[in-house]
């Protein structure tokens, strides 16, 4: 990556940030971290594992960072907080380099006007681990240039500075950050100074409270939806209840004369209602008469069939030795997974606010440019007319990287002059969500005389999840030949087996699915994974060895057996029923990062219960390892929901259920009693932790259920 | 329509055309008290969960006509960052909120749960907090619910503390 000070920029007059009675300390470059090539680093960093570094236009630590009047650090994140816990991570990480207090730093939602603005998205596991060189070289450049200052105003040397909780000492003085850098005109940049030890930071590698814990414990007002401007009024549009129903006609008479309706708005693309309250709004919508066209009534056994391996486009993505021998015997088994919703539980909304030559949008986004992009485009403007003002998200999953709903509510407050904040009712999110594809597998393996595999292959078929979608450049699929996104976790990890086959097909369904939290991990690690627990039984050995047996000693390879052992180590993995329970045992390695879990398992009144789960992860550094746990602790009751409970039907054209309790997710009850998490550092740097550790935890509690009751749970949801 | 009510203590009038509104738009909208959240609209979910009379309540199905002369209590009145109330105190203590938008309702529904039930099992709060939340938070809120009860008995008997 090109982040030296070779493509230092001359100082530039322009002003962000104006705040806090302290005027922008200026603007310089010390380094760029625009890659040379983007699409190619794009291309080529989906390719190998998802790994992608930080990729955005704030190059300058004065876009990042202020210096308020009462000596607090605001950092403009670009990053959007969804829960993940990125805030304090990026916290932590400036802290550290600009010898502050985690007091003494906030962290805010940079709005695009400030120029900070991530190109790609909120995303992928990869705000931590992206943001590691390039973030804590920039404050480590705005502590040098603070004392640069503060040394000119203490009347000493910088050398003779020393810096510690925002104060600078120096000649027997001491001032604040602050009073160094008021009345700053031009700065001297240093050169990017060296990074500390790791082992020297006081926060990064230590589990500091969030910092977002109290205004998420005291209700205040963080998110999208609670967003509000003045002589704001409600928006709704109608979306219809079937699949791939167009928009024909729309009578509104009756609606126009509802109770505190402001106007009917009718476009080629939907039909919106502005009122003056919610349910006003709400009420008026159901009192459009809309006309619809549609095509045929989808069921669910139609997208079954759709779905079969063998019926979609093919592309071979792994290729090793020969194919599967089907001369000798071959063991063969199906699997397949169900379509599943975001079901975050705020509604995806929006506010805007259209003038004559700008619009300003506050919202819950994990693709804040495109969701800008889209905006500008609506309403013929430049983005730079456009100003995104990124809230706290409500829950994110994949399901924020889709914000259509932008440029309708702009559109809706360009036709009344006001404000319109609009969002998706539970039915409407429900119905037109961006879901996880439905999954179909199948697995085969010959065996050699010793147990070993000798040549495995896996098929497997899904809908989109990266094709089509807005945020990659729509010829991905073609230089790749698959869906990058619905491989993921659908490659064979065991690199020792001579002989290997994977192949992605691709099925285009009737409604849209995309990106869902880890993408195709869920399903394809629970299909591998009870794979292999199946051909380990076959092989007479244990499921903890019979792994290790077939991983190589590469890196990634060490790092998987690593997590291996310590999972069994510690969850002491056993295949034997004791009191009525058994364990499972899974690994699956996403993004780079492995993970490896054991699930506790019995059965209550027929129902699958998981007691425990033990969890082995190499995220590398773990920067907060309270949040690395949680999202461990987060991500193993998602996957056990989802592995558990969770299916979308398509009934009479409709996608259903339309309400959560039909849609059944689990509750506290279906949370195991013990998480234990065991967090392994196999590199020196942070990896990816949000998603990987939905991989194993489906075969996991499956392979429990089979040792239970030699059934073999084949079809999420498991406990259907 | 005129519906007076208690909101945090102090007493509330709001005029409105329509009494069945529910209280979560009057709460959220009129009010401006935006930490109590919308989230389905049809009682399924509870991240509108608010007290009425120390009761926990799906305010996204509850007529707002219904509470006349009543006692609401949303999360901004619950406790204060300088005084929190014991199930703020455990959820911090914990570390709970991962989005944190579920979490005022989980709170909520909490507060009125631990005052029927001090002493609760695993069972118990198994069998009483059914609220969703999506990012998976119920394992460090099932400890958090156990030390909010802890604090609470603290509070009430100091000298067994």
């Amino acid at each position: 990556m090109d982040n030296t000070n070779k493509k230092k920029k001359k100082l530039s007059r322009r002003k962000f940030l104006v705040r806090g009675g302290l005027g922008t300390l200026g603007v310089l470059a010390v380094g760029t971290y625009v890659f040379r090539n983007p699409l190619r680093r794009q291309i080529l960093s989906f390719a190998n594992s998802m790994d992608m570094s930080y990729m955005g236009s704030g190059i300058e630590p004065m876009i990042w960072f202020e210096v308020t009047s009462d000596n607090k650090i605001v950092l403009h994140s670009p990053k959007v907080e969804m829960g993940q816990g990125t805030f304090t991570g990026i916290a932590q990480m400036a802290a550290d380099e600009l010898d502050v207090e985690m007091d003494q730093i906030q962290v805010i939602h940079a709005s695009t006007d400030t120029g900070n603005i991530d190109t790609f998205s909120t995303g992928g596991s990869t705000s931590i681990a992206g943001l590691w060189q390039p973030l804590r070289e920039l404050a480590a450049t705005l502590r040098e240039m603070i004392k640069t200052e503060g040394a000119k105003k203490l009347g000493v040397t910088v050398g003779e500075v020393t810096s510690g909780k925002a104060q600078l000492t120096g000649g027997g003085k001491t001032i604040s950050y602050a009073d160094a850098v008021k009345d700053v005109t031009a700065w001297k940049v240093p050169d990017t100074p060296p990074l500390r030890d790791i082992k020297d930071y006081k926060f990064v590698g230590k589990p500091v409270a969030r910092i977002d814990l109290e205004a998420k414990v005291f209700g205040d007002p963080i998110f999208g939806l609670d967003a509000e401007m003045t002589n704001m009024l409600y928006g709704s549009v109608i979306r219809p209840n079937k699949i791939g129903a167009k928009y024909v006609s729309a009578d509104t008479s009756k609606a126009e004369n509802m109770p505190g309706v402001v106007k009917i708005i009718v476009e080629e693309d939907f039909v919106g209602v502005v009122a003056n309250s919610y349910i006003e709004a709400e009420n008026a919508k159901n009192a459009v008469e809309v006309q619809w066209d549609v095509d045929r009534n989808w069921s669910s056994e139609d997208i079954k069939e759709l779905l079969k391996v063998g019926n979609g486009n093919p592309s071979l993505i792994q290729k090793e030795g020969s194919d599967i021998d089907t001369s000798e015997e071959v063991i063969k088994m199906e699997f397949g997974s169900p379509i599943g919703a975001h079901a975050q539980i705020e509604p995806n909304g929006v506010l805007a606010s259209v003038e004559t030559n700008k619009a300003t949008i506050k919202i819950s986004t994990q693709v804040v440019n495109l969701t800008r992009k889209e905006v500008a485009k609506r309403l013929g403007f430049k983005d730079e007319q456009v100003n995104i003002i990124p809230t706290y998200l409500g829950g994110g999953f994949g399901r924020r990287l889709h914000t259509p709903h932008a440029a309708q509510a702009a559109v809706m407050s360009k036709a009344v002059g006001k404000p319109v904040k609009y969002c998706f009712t539970r039915k409407e999110e429900f119905q037109h969500d961006m879901f996880r594809p439905p999954t179909h597998h199948i697995l085969k393996a010959n065996l050699d005389a010793s147990g070993m595999i000798k040549a495995i292959r896996h098929d497997f078929s899904s809908g989109d999840v990266a094709i089509d979608s807005a945020i990659l450049p729509g010829f991905l699929n073609t230089i790749l030949g698959a869906d990058v996104g619905a491989i993921r976790g659908g490659f064979c990890q065991y690199g020792t087996i001579p002989n290997i086959r994977t192949v992605s097909w691709h099925v285009e369904l009737p409604f849209a699915t995309s990106w869902w939290r880890s993408l195709g991990l869920l399903a394809n690690t629970f299909a591998w994974e009870s794979f292999m627990d199946e051909l380990a039984l076959k092989s007479s050995k244990d499921p903890v060895s019979f792994r290790l047996a077939h991983i190589p000693n590469d890196e990634a390879g060490k790092r998987l057996k690593a997590v291996i052992q310590a999972a069994a180590e510690k969850a002491k993995y056993s295949d034997e029923v004791v009191n009525g329970r058994a364990m499972g045992f899974a690994a699956s390695t996403d993004a780079g990062t492995p993970c490896a879990q054991v699930a506790e398992v019995s059965l209550e009144n027929g129902k699958i219960k998981v007691h425990k789960v033990t969890c082995a992860m190499d995220p590398g550094i773990a920067v907060n390892p309270d949040q690395v746990r949680a999202q461990c602790e987060g991500s193993i009751i998602m996957g056990i929901s989802a592995s558990l409970y969770e299916k979308m039907e398509v009934t009479d054209g409709e996608l259903t259920p339309t309400i959560y309790g039909p849609y059944q997710m689990a509750l506290m009850k279906h949370a195991p009693k013990e998480i234990d998490v065991v967090l392994l550092q196999g590199i020196d740097k942070p990896g990816p932790v949000g998603e990987p550790p939905l991989g194993p935890i489906g075969a996991a509690i499956a392979n429990a259920v089979y040792r239970l009751t030699g059934e073999r749970l084949t079809h999420m949801p498991l406990q259907a | 329509m005129t519906i007076s009510f208690q909101l945090n203590g102090k007493p509330q009038m709001v005029d409105i055309a329509d009494g069945n509104t529910p209280l979560l738009w009057v709460v959220r909208d009129m009010l401006d008290h935006k930490g109590t959240k919308f989230g389905c609209g049809k009682a399924a979910c509870g991240a509108c969960t608010l007290l009425i009379d120390g009761e926990a309540v799906r305010s996204c199905s509850y007529a707002v006509k219904f509470a006349e002369g009543k006692s609401v209590t949303t999360i901004e009145g619950l406790g204060t960052h300088e005084n929190p109330h014991p199930v703020q105190q455990a959820w911090i203590e914990e570390i709970v909120p991962q989005c944190g938008y579920c979490q005022p309702g989980f709170m909520m529904a909490t507060a009125a749960f631990l005052e029927k039930n001090p002493t609760p099992t695993d069972e118990d709060i198994d069998n009483n907090i059914i609220n969703v939340c999506r990012c998976g938070t119920y394992y460090r809120m099932r400890k958090a619910i156990h030390r909010a009860a802890q604090i609470k008995a603290e509070s009430a008997n100091p000298t067994n503390s």
